[in-house]
């Protein structure tokens, strides 16, 4: 890790700060990938919020328009659908973006068809003040990309096996719920080296408007976010998390210093959030790691990591 | 009817009425919509065709709103098109709204083009507070220039001046309403302007704003995706105009680097205004 970045990661070496495959965070909030994700100003503004953590949005070798809208709306269950498309100004412009990163942990998300499209991408991040990669291995609506590499096997140890040869930066691999089972994925990736898990994705998902009788979705399909998916979340960080032994971060639905709670309780060392964003704001990280903070105290613990798996024995 | 802004509202387009060749206002029931703010937008979903952010103008029928779309891309050319009867979805409105210092005196306002949208809303508010007003409305050529007579109307119980400025001269005073702007900040004694436009008007705007010491309240457009501040396409530094915006103030406008010259294209990349 960069000599400065550890240095202020120490100042918080605290109740709330965790670790994860080399990963030193002042407190287990992350933003999640896809959400506020291209501007540096935006991640600083961010970590002054209190965010433990930033991953960026997916970037991908080249720049990503993503599909027309209506590419996100809400749903009444403090949900969301959306089908951006991976829009991302591309791994070039990005660097540029976050050359003058000082203190912000961020994690960028990379995003590709195939494995030969990550050293390159690599290389133009490695040398920045980053903590390192979130590998998306399961957005469910662009094809040839996400979930459609994440399905497949091969091609997911052979990506996972790229990178590694490429960096020394950890690597945290996004699963979600594809066709193969999210579990079995992740023994793939944590065979092939990787350092760590987020899970979950978003969920392929519909709305039909019934007075214009459509679609509303501009790409028809998009993904499930928020609190329709939280129990998905909570089952698959608990089954990876206790059959592997890997490190993983939760994801999906969290809303409330109860739900982070809960995904470290199922085995979560730090959780990400996203659809929360939208509902309750940028305070969202503060609300969540003072009552995640109260819940210790009250427990009489010394360390949030005490918490993370206690739910495994049963 | 849901009462939750978020979800996405049907809505029947009920009246039409043609400003120019190039700019039509739809009026539609919705009584979300027709408790707007001025600033505040509405998120307009043309199906299977695009959504926009959309300022909300003023209907005068109650429980109504409106809309109003110049001719321009391939969204708002759809909706352009859109007829009597049409169905389209809405979700908001969204936003923040103009902040008016009870304490104003006289007030000016300076919008083109379909800026002039949220400007008219607060006519209607500064006419309610007794405000003296002065609404300069920029177009470029007479064809082209709409809400003169909306402006005279939503003022009618207050001292007011409505101004047009056209940049071919076929009507009112020739030149930009920056131009006009330059020339009466000299000769009246205004506290706030008010503005909404073309970004390199508004940043006009505030650059002579800012010289003559005046608060200034600007209503500020980019490409959005959600509306609700969770995409980051609206950012302007570590703003969110959806969100944190759309009226931004003097102060913050003036560590706005980007604030007219740079916006973020659909992929997130930064993209220079032609000037």
């Amino acid at each position: 890790m960069h000599r400065r970045l550890k240095r202020i990661h120490e100042q918080y070496n605290d109740l709330l700060s965790v670790s994860l495959a080399g990963l030193q965070l002042r407190n287990p909030t992350m933003l999640a990938s896809g959400f506020l994700g291209i501007s540096q100003d935006v991640f600083n503004r961010l970590y002054r919020m209190g965010a433990g953590g930033i991953v960026s949005k997916s970037i991908s070798i080249e720049p990503i328009e993503g599909y027309r809208n209506p590419t996100v709306f809400s749903l009444e269950e403090s949900s969301y659908i959306n089908a951006v498309g991976l829009a991302n100004p591309g791994a070039e412009a990005f660097s540029r973006e976050i050359a003058s990163n000082r203190n912000v942990p961020i994690i960028v998300s990379l995003v590709g068809s195939s494995d030969n499209e990550f050293p390159s991408m690599i290389k133009k991040f490695d040398g920045l003040n980053i903590l390192g990669y979130e590998i998306n291995l399961s957005c469910p609506h662009v094809a040839k990309m996400g979930m459609e590499v994440g399905d497949d096997p091969e091609m997911v140890c052979a990506i996972i096996k790229k990178i590694k040869s490429n960096t020394h930066k950890p690597i945290i691999i996004k699963v979600g719920i594809g066709s193969v089972d999210v579990v079995k994925i992740a023994q793939v990736a944590k065979d092939a080296g990787a350092d760590a898990i987020t899970a979950i994705n978003t969920i392929r998902a519909m709305a039909i408007d019934i007075e214009t009788m459509m679609p509303i979705l501009n790409n028809r399909i998009g993904g499930l976010s928020g609190k329709s998916i939280k129990p998905v979340g909570v089952r698959s960080v608990y089954e990876i998390s206790k059959n592997l032994g890997i490190p993983v971060i939760g994801c999906g639905g969290i809303f409330t210093w109860e739900d982070a709670v809960e995904f470290m309780l199922a085995g979560a060392s730090a959780v990400q959030l996203g659809s929360v964003i939208g509902y309750k704001g940028l305070s969202a990280f503060t609300t969540i790691t003072k009552g995640i903070k109260k819940y210790l105290e009250r427990k009489g613990l010394k360390s949030a990591m005490e918490i993370v798996g206690l739910a495994h024995k049963y | 009817m849901p009462t939750n802004i978020d979800r996405i509202r049907s809505i029947v387009i009920e009246q039409i009425i043609e400003e120019t060749p190039t700019v039509k206002t739809f009026v539609f029931k919705d009584e979300i919509s027709s408790k707007a703010k001025p600033g505040q937008f509405l998120m307009v979903w043309i199906p299977r065709v695009e959504e926009l952010p959309m300022s909300v103008m003023v209907s005068d029928k109650k429980g109504y709103a409106a809309i109003t779309i110049r001719k321009h891309g391939f969204g708002s050319t759809a909706l352009f098109n859109k007829r009597l009867g049409d169905l389209l979805g809405v979700r908001g409105p969204y936003g923040n709204q103009f902040k008016i210092d009870k304490e104003s005196k006289k007030a000016l306002l300076v919008g083109g083009g379909t800026g002039l949208v949220p400007l008219m809303r607060l006519t209607i508010t500064l006419n309610q507070l007794n405000i003296d007003t002065t609404v300069i409305i920029g177009a470029k050529s007479k064809e082209e220039m709409f809400f003169e007579k909306q402006a005279n109307d939503f003022l009618d119980k207050t001292k007011h001046n409505v101004i047009i400025s056209t940049e071919d001269g076929t009507y009112g005073v020739r030149g930009y309403a920056t131009d006009v702007m330059s020339i009466i900040v000299n000769k009246d004694k205004f506290d706030t302007v008010y503005t909404c436009g073309p970004e390199l008007m508004m940043k006009k705007v505030v650059d002579i704003g800012l010289a003559n010491s005046l608060s200034i309240q600007a209503s500020l457009e980019r490409y959005m995706k959600c509306g609700v501040g969770i995409c980051a396409s609206c950012c302007i530094g570590d703003q969110l105009v959806c969100k944190d915006g759309t009226v931004f103030n003097e102060k913050q406008l003036s560590t706005m680097i980007d604030f007219g010259r740079m916006y973020r294209d659909k992929s997130g990349r930064k993209v220079n205004f032609h000037m």
